[in-house]
């Protein structure tokens, strides 16, 4: 899940939460699957770690993604 | 290389003549004409009837000759009825106001002119003098051309342009948009170039927790075209990443070549993921340029367009996360009130059945009273129970000395069967005479 695809999620979300005749039940379904998706949002952003990588093809075309070798 | 023709007396007389298929390259340099060397007693060859030469080795020799006093060296003229053969060969004339030149380009020596000249250009080209024998003519091959006023490579960047344009990879209609928040980012650069080392600057300081993907290839020389559309066709079958960025840094014309190359365009143009382009400085658009999807002037700036700043999406985050709060809180609030105006209209409801049933119960316990037979007894009667608790109804089911109950409103007697009549005889003051049998 990309942080991307979370937010446009949270944003849609966000939209029906809008609504005031939504039931409870289906308000509080979108809550948790909202809390689901900030944390997801979060946990994309807390990958910090940047290291230059390379893609490799192997001769059977699966492809590889290494560090980078300085 | 050509037979020799050792023996044969009609170039004998010349010494070694090399017999070159006449419009084929050279690609050694020509050897000296060997010195002639004749037998004693005959004319030098020419010199008389007798000793007439012929035409191919007079042609050869001058050739020879030809070749072997000019190196290769560039010559400036003007363009005029140039022929591209279908076999793949240019044909055309170099010619200044006093002179003309028949010039060759072979079809293997074109990929290093960016495009056929046309009519009429100036331009200045590297080629070898030579004899076209078959002919008779002197004929400059050439192998480099650059026009005044970079005319050739402009010519071949507007026959590019013109073709992807007649394809519709041109079209505006065609360009996506660069997604605002990449997890990953594909690099087609040279592993060792500036570009690479800035673009990966610049997104970490932005945003450090997108991924940054080189994927090697040649930018320059000759197998740079080659290797970039690998490179292409690679993160094509790969898709793994969000966005691709492709370029190298700033360099000579030649140097940026390779991006104006229309296989490259071309495959630029079919990849499935948003693209980035970013060749050399500003000021040099290319032909990858305007396919990409979004034209950045450097590597750098192309990572900025890539990439957001991380402190930004933060913020972003942790709005969408108060929105969430606030918005489900309304529905709580919302539900709350919603239930408590119910619970009230229950417990309204509750309160006036219940008085309803308590008026009703009281009623019927009014009646219930009327009919009680504890009611008979406040109007005067009593009931007769015997000592086991059943009631009396005839004064036949009693024996004469069986104790009783007699129950008033107010207590109970307990009492003995004196004497019983029957007959209905109403009881009297006197007591009856004791029966002797009963």
């Amino acid at each position: 899940m990309s942080f991307e695809s979370s937010m446009q999620r949270l944003e849609a979300i966000a939209a029906r939460l809008e609504e005031d005749e939504l039931e409870l039940d289906t308000a509080l379904a979108l809550f948790e699957e909202g809390i689901v998706e900030l944390r997801a949002a979060s946990a994309a952003l807390a990958h910090a770690e940047n290291r230059l990588k390379q893609l490799s093809e192997a001769a059977d075309g699966i492809f590889t993604v290494d560090d980078l070798r300085a | 290389m050509s037979a020799r023709r050792r023996g044969d007396p009609s170039s004998s007389a010349f010494g070694d003549l090399e017999l070159f298929a006449a419009d084929t390259p050279r690609s050694h340099a020509p050897e000296p004409p060997a010195p002639p060397s004749f037998a004693v007693g005959e004319a030098i060859p020419g010199t008389t009837p007798a000793a007439a030469v012929s035409i191919m080795a007079l042609t050869r020799t001058a050739k020879d000759v030809i070749e072997g006093a000019f190196m290769p060296l560039w010559v400036r003229g003007e363009i005029s009825d140039f022929k591209a053969h279908r076999n793949g060969h240019w044909y055309f004339c170099l010619r200044d106001a006093e002179a003309q030149l028949r010039c060759v380009v072979w079809s293997r020596d074109r990929r290093r002119i960016p495009a056929p000249p046309d009519d009429g250009m100036q331009v200045v080209a590297l080629g070898q003098l030579t004899v076209y024998a078959a002919r008779g003519e002197m004929q400059f091959t050439i192998t480099r051309m650059e026009a005044e006023g970079d005319g050739l490579w402009r010519k071949a960047l507007e026959l590019t342009r013109a073709r992807l344009e007649a394809d519709g990879l041109l079209d505006p209609a065609r360009k996506r948009f660069i997604p605002k928040h990449p997890r990953r980012i594909a690099v087609i650069t040279s592993r060792d170039g500036a570009a690479l080392r800035d673009i990966f600057a610049v997104v970490q300081r932005r945003c450090p927790s997108v991924e940054i993907v080189l994927v090697p290839a040649a930018v320059q020389g000759e197998s740079a075209p080659e290797s970039l559309c690998f490179a292409l066709d690679q993160v094509a079958r790969w898709r793994d990443a969000d966005v691709l960025i492709i370029g190298r840094g700033g360099g000579a014309r030649e140097d940026l070549w390779a991006f104006n190359d229309e296989r490259v365009a071309r495959a630029l143009a079919a990849c499935p993921i948003p693209t980035i382009a970013a060749v050399g400085h500003e000021i040099d658009v290319s032909i990858c340029d305007l396919v990409a999807d979004l034209r950045a002037p450097t590597p750098s700036a192309a990572a900025e367009a890539a990439v957001p700043v991380q402190a930004e999406l933060r913020e972003r985050v942790r709005a969408c996360a108060d929105l969430l709060a606030e918005l489900t809180a309304d529905h709580l609030q919302r539900a709350r009130a919603q239930a408590e105006h119910t619970a009230r209209l229950v417990t309204d409801g509750a309160v006036r059945r219940l008085e309803r049933r308590r008026s009703s119960l009281e009623a019927s316990a009014g009646r219930l009273n009327a009919l009680s037979p504890l009611a008979t007894l406040d109007r005067g009667y009593t009931i007769t129970r015997t000592t086991d608790g059943r009631t009396v109804r005839s004064a036949r089911a009693l024996a004469t000395g069986q104790p009783v109950n007699v129950i008033f409103r107010d207590g109970v007697v307990n009492a003995t069967v004196e004497r019983i009549s029957t007959d209905g005889a109403r009881e009297t003051g006197a007591p009856p005479a004791p029966r002797s049998a009963r």
